[in-house]
């Protein structure tokens, strides 16, 4: 799973040459075996290494408190939301749909890895929600709706329809 | 420490507005740093903070204040930053205080940091939950023992006084505050953990260091983050399981009752890769290992009234002596092969590689994470050799292939032998259909010959020159421990042992260990020709589960052992309830739910209910005295009901059916409940001269009944058991009479024989008891965000599924019946219930869900 999103993240980044891969452990942590040091564990880790390496900085922030946040909901992502029990998967959405409520981009206005991981590992709840719910967390999906679209981030992952199509009102559904 | 952030920020203040119930909104381009006592994470946050010396306002507030507006669960600490954002991740708050004061975090930092949050993390909420709310501080180090195992290889490989260089960062702040909490005050010490302690001591002489521990834990301790700690969920625990070993205490309690010369024996099996890797997991020796887990599970036994005659182990000099003598007449007659074996050998960790430390590629299907045994992708077998970029899974490093003699049990030499032992064996003795069934599937494909030594330090060693260094594959060795153990209670084990004609040798086992106990080891006796005695009575379990999952020591899922006894629930309750869902036909689940129901419907509403009517009516009506009784025709049909149920239950429990015996007990005193509802001698007792007799009658026999069950009782629930015979002062003969021969229910009460006092046997186990004792032990499922991309959560098993529609169909068959005939009212809701929970496991099985559908409004 974290290999195929770090595939993807390569591919977006336009990097050619293939970077070798192996997991550690039962949870499968990712280790990025590198040629001039020591290997990188760890999901964000590795992610973080390869922006540096494409010379994307600003995928990693702007700014000393871009940066922080970022790293912030990279964080969010391999914890909260990747060991989330169904009962926290609402209180993970209301939390989101309140936090993006002003905000295009999890760190603002400006597209992150934040942004790019987050959607990784919500996808596989946006699948499961049922429509109704789509559109109660419409910050999110709208947020999510614009991470996939976005050029070049979905890759492995098949697109969700997220909203209903504005033409139609709810009775010819 | 208000002080206000004057340096130039440029300020975008996003105003989340509206939001009520929060503490504080920060404007103004100031900081604010908000934490609570006795929360680690705020430990962190502090000491970065004095550590960088950015200013900061820092502000003290209660664990479940909600600072962060969006989130609706209070989270600490919080940084509000100058723009008005939020930073609520500690590490985040660590690195950005850092990155203010010119120092950015390096990949390494990162790697530590990511590190910290999803493995240490983890790991420390399961230490500190233990030491904090169990007050089992000595389990800290063992939640511990794996992250600081890859701390300590990190910090001596790299030898700088610092995580990621020569100066402080992040990291090493985070880190520190993860450790400090649980290394001020718990039996965990750094002691053999050099590089690590250093470095711990250095980070912690810190002035920043001592400052922030002060403000958050206040010099208590642990003790300083109880009410922290109430509010975290609780991790999973780790569990031991002790059903296979109920079982053989049950038949050995009846077959000590039963008068039968008897010796019950079993021990911990201490040899073995696994103890190695165990120990060096936990930084002890193998033999303290072995120390640690044998008084566990010595309590853990004793807790549940299993107590044999001698609970031994493996590693004894006796263990040896008889191992050694077994090999040396086996190598004497020809039983033994030398072969040549490749294999994998790490020569980082010095030692060769079982299977299960192996990983690489699959040389079949190309898997990446293959297994030395087998490739999880394609399922099939592998030679660990032939994984291609083999890694050992300790350290990662390419082990290299070594040859390696090791001597072989030549099995195919005395199959024809075993065969015509098991025929016998098999055909006089009583074996469950699943280890007969076992063993013939393992004679079908043929024996082969099968490696009897292990090039590891921790076992019996081989006596044989040429395999000095090695010593012997632990199922070689651990099923002679049943034998060395005897000879370490007595020195006439022989007579037990050596004695096939006259000793019949019962072996319990869940279903996993029926071939080492059916085929390799009584190969190596009969091959050993020294008059052994053979195993004549198999008997072993299929597996039980817990909820609607496994039980997991890995993964921490069930109950136990050590834990069983913190529940409140009695042990002969428990003893009751895992005897009664022994999984003897197939695989059967343990339910907190159906524990109580079973606890309820059957023991306290029917078996308790009975035993303490008839004490009660001897009590109240007759001043004590058991009363004269005249038999009726309907008395007779009762006896002779109540004697049936008693030679089924014998005939069963010779045959070591300890689950359908039990059942047999409960409906006597279904029966005995019954006849008193129908004679009421509440009512009789206040009649004539004649009712009154009957009332007399009606007791008495009662009480007699009551007197049977609890000598029934007594292989399952000896406490119990002895409780009732002392309520009802019964003599201790009565046991053995009753249960001799076939069963013979006599009147051991007889006429004004005067009874103790009686009072309640059970105890009603209420609902949210139960609740909370399936949240703490962790029943809930979690939610696999990964198996919804597949499809649905629940596993769809039609096979399950048609199977639970013929039961649904049975139950519901059941409850119409007893319906029809006017049951007890407690009889039919214990099996509507059942029906409920068939059709739920129904429902999982066709991938539904569960929740019943609502009920209608009951007809009466």
């Amino acid at each position: 799973m974290a290999l195929r999103e770090l595939s993807s993240l390569e591919k977006y980044l336009g990097q050619k040459k293939a970077n070798k891969y192996s997991t550690q452990g039962d949870k499968k942590v990712p280790v990025l075996q590198n040629n001039n040091g020591p290997p990188l564990v760890g999901l964000v880790t590795i992610a973080c290494h390869l922006a540096k390496e494409a010379k994307r900085p600003e995928l990693l922030g702007d700014t000393a408190e871009s940066r922080a946040v970022v790293q912030q909901w990279l964080e969010y992502r391999v914890t909260k939301l990747d060991s989330c029990t169904k009962e926290d998967i609402k209180t993970v959405l209301k939390d989101l749909n309140l936090y993006l409520q002003d905000k295009v981009y999890l760190a603002g206005n400006q597209f992150t890895l934040a942004d790019v991981f987050m959607y990784y590992g919500i996808h596989p709840v946006i699948v499961d929600l049922a429509i109704q719910d789509r559109e109660q967390y419409v910050n999110v999906t709208r947020w999510f709706d614009h991470i996939q679209r976005y050029p070049g981030v979905r890759h492995h992952l098949p697109p969700v329809a997220v909203l209903r199509n504005r033409i139609y009102t709810s009775r010819h559904h | 420490m208000w002080v206000c952030f004057s340096s130039a920020v440029v300020i975008t203040v996003y105003t989340a507005c509206g939001f009520k119930s929060l503490v504080c909104v920060a404007t103004n381009g100031q900081m604010n740093l908000f934490v609570s006592e006795g929360n680690p994470h705020c430990l962190k946050a502090l000491a970065a903070l004095e550590a960088t010396g950015v200013q900061c306002g820092v502000q003290f507030v209660n664990h479940d204040e909600r600072v962060v507006p969006f989130l609706s669960r209070p989270t600490l600490p919080a940084l509000a930053l100058p723009s008005g954002q939020y930073l609520f991740s500690s590490n985040a708050i660590c690195r950005y205080l850092f990155e203010v004061n010119g120092q950015e975090c390096s990949e390494l930092c990162n790697q530590w940091l990511e590190w910290e949050a999803t493995v240490l993390q983890p790991a420390l909420q399961q230490a500190l939950h233990m030491a904090v709310l169990q007050g089992k501080s000595s389990e800290v180090s063992k939640a511990l023992q794996g992250p600081i195992n890859v701390l300590e290889q990190s910090l001596s490989k790299r030898n700088t006084p610092y995580l990621t260089g020569d100066s402080v960062s992040a990291a090493d702040l985070v880190l520190w505050a993860g450790f400090f909490p649980v290394l001020s005050d718990s039996s965990l010490t750094l002691g053999e953990h050099k590089s690590l302690k250093a470095w711990f001591d250095r980070v912690a002489a810190m002035n920043a260091c001592q400052s922030a521990a002060q403000k958050v834990l206040q010099g208590k301790g642990l003790q300083g983050m109880k009410s922290y700690m109430q509010k975290q969920p609780a991790p999973q625990s780790s569990q031991f399981i002790t059903l296979p070993h109920l079982t053989p205490s049950a038949s050995a309690r009846y077959g000590h009752l039963r008068g039968w010369n008897m010796l019950f024996v079993c021990g911990t099996d201490e040899y073995g890769t696994a103890t190695e890797n165990k120990a060096r997991e936990e930084g002890l020796t193998p033999q303290q290992i072995c120390d640690k887990y044998h008084a566990v599970h010595s309590s853990i036994y004793k807790w549940f009234q299993i107590d044999f005659d001698y609970f031994g182990r493996t590693t004894t000099e006796k263990q040896t002596e008889i191992a050694q003598d077994i090999f040396w007449r086996l190598h004497e007659r020809g039983f033994l092969i030398e072969d040549t074996v490749e294999q994998l050998r790490c020569e980082n960790c010095q030692r060769f590689l079982a299977d299960r430390f192996v990983e690489g590629i699959c040389p079949h299907c190309s898997y990446p994470e293959a297994r030395g045994d087998q490739c999880d992708k394609c399922g099939r077998l592998i030679n660990a050799v032939d994984l291609r970029e083999p890694q050992c899974k300790v350290c990662r490093q390419t082990p290299v292939i070594r040859s390696s003699k090791h001597l072989f049990l030549d099995l195919p030499k005395l199959e024809s032998q075993l065969e015509q032992w098991l025929e016998k064996s098999t055909s006089t003795g009583d074996w469950t259909a699943n280890a007969k069934q076992i063993t013939r599937s393992w004679l079908r494909d043929g024996l082969k010959p099968r490696c009897i030594t292990r090039d590891l330090q921790w076992g019996t060693p081989v006596p044989h020159a040429d395999f000095k260094e090695k010593v012997f594959y632990v199922w070689f060795d651990a099923p002679i421990g049943y034998l060395s153990i005897t000879a370490n209670y007595t020195s006439e084990w022989e007579k037990w042992w050596k004695n096939p004609h006259q000793v019949e040798l019962y072996n319990f086992m869940a279903k996993d260990n029926v071939p080492f106990h059916s085929v390799v080891f009584p190969c190596s006796l009969l091959g050993a020709q020294d008059n052994y005695t053979l195993v004549n009575h198999l008997i072993a379990t299929e597996y039980l589960n817990y909820e609607d999952t496994k039980f997991s020591k890995s993964r921490g899922v069930g109950v136990f052992g050590d834990m069983a006894k913190d529940t409140g629930i009695p042990s002969d309750v428990w003893r009751f309830y895992l005897l009664y869902v022994r999984p003897e036909g197939q695989d059967s689940a343990f339910s907190w739910a159906d524990m109580a129901l079973k606890n309820n419907s059957e023991l306290l509403n029917n078996l308790g209910n009975f035993i303490n009517r008839a004490g009660m009516f001897v009590t109240k009506f007759f001043e004590g005295c058991v009363p004269v009784m005249e038999l009726q025709e309907e008395d007779k049909k009762l006896l002779a009901l109540v004697s049936w149920e008693l030679q089924q239950y014998i005939q069963l429990m010779d045959k070591i059916k300890i689950r359908d015996a039990l059942k047999h007990i409960l409906n006597i005193s279904r029966h005995g409940n019954q006849y008193i509802q129908v004679n009421e001698p509440w009512k009789k007792i206040k009649g004539g001269d004649s009712e009154r007799q009957r009332a007399g009658t009606v007791t008495g026999v009662s009480v007699n009944i009551a007197c049977l069950l609890s000598v029934m009782l007594s292989p399952y629930m000896p406490a119990v058991s002895q409780t009732i015979r002392d309520q009802l002062n019964a003599p201790p003969s009565c046991i053995n009479t009753m249960l001799e021969d076939n069963g013979t229910f006599v009147c051991s009460l007889s006429a004004g024989h005067r009874i103790g006092a009686v009072s309640p046997l059970f105890q009603k186990l209420e609902a949210d008891q139960i609740e909370a004792l399936k949240k703490k032990f962790g029943g809930q499922q979690v939610f696999d965000v990964y198996a919804v991309e597949v499809g649905t959560v629940n596993q769809v098993d039609p096979e399950k599924a048609k199977q639970l529609t013929q039961a649904v169909a049975e139950q519901g068959e059941k409850v119409r019946a007893l319906k029809a005939q006017k049951a007890e009212k407690a009889v039919i809701t214990a099996e509507v219930a059942k029906l409920l929970d068939l059709k739920k496991q129904l429902a999982l099985a066709e991938g539904k869900n569960p929740e019943p559908a609502p009920q209608k409004g009951k007809k009466k």
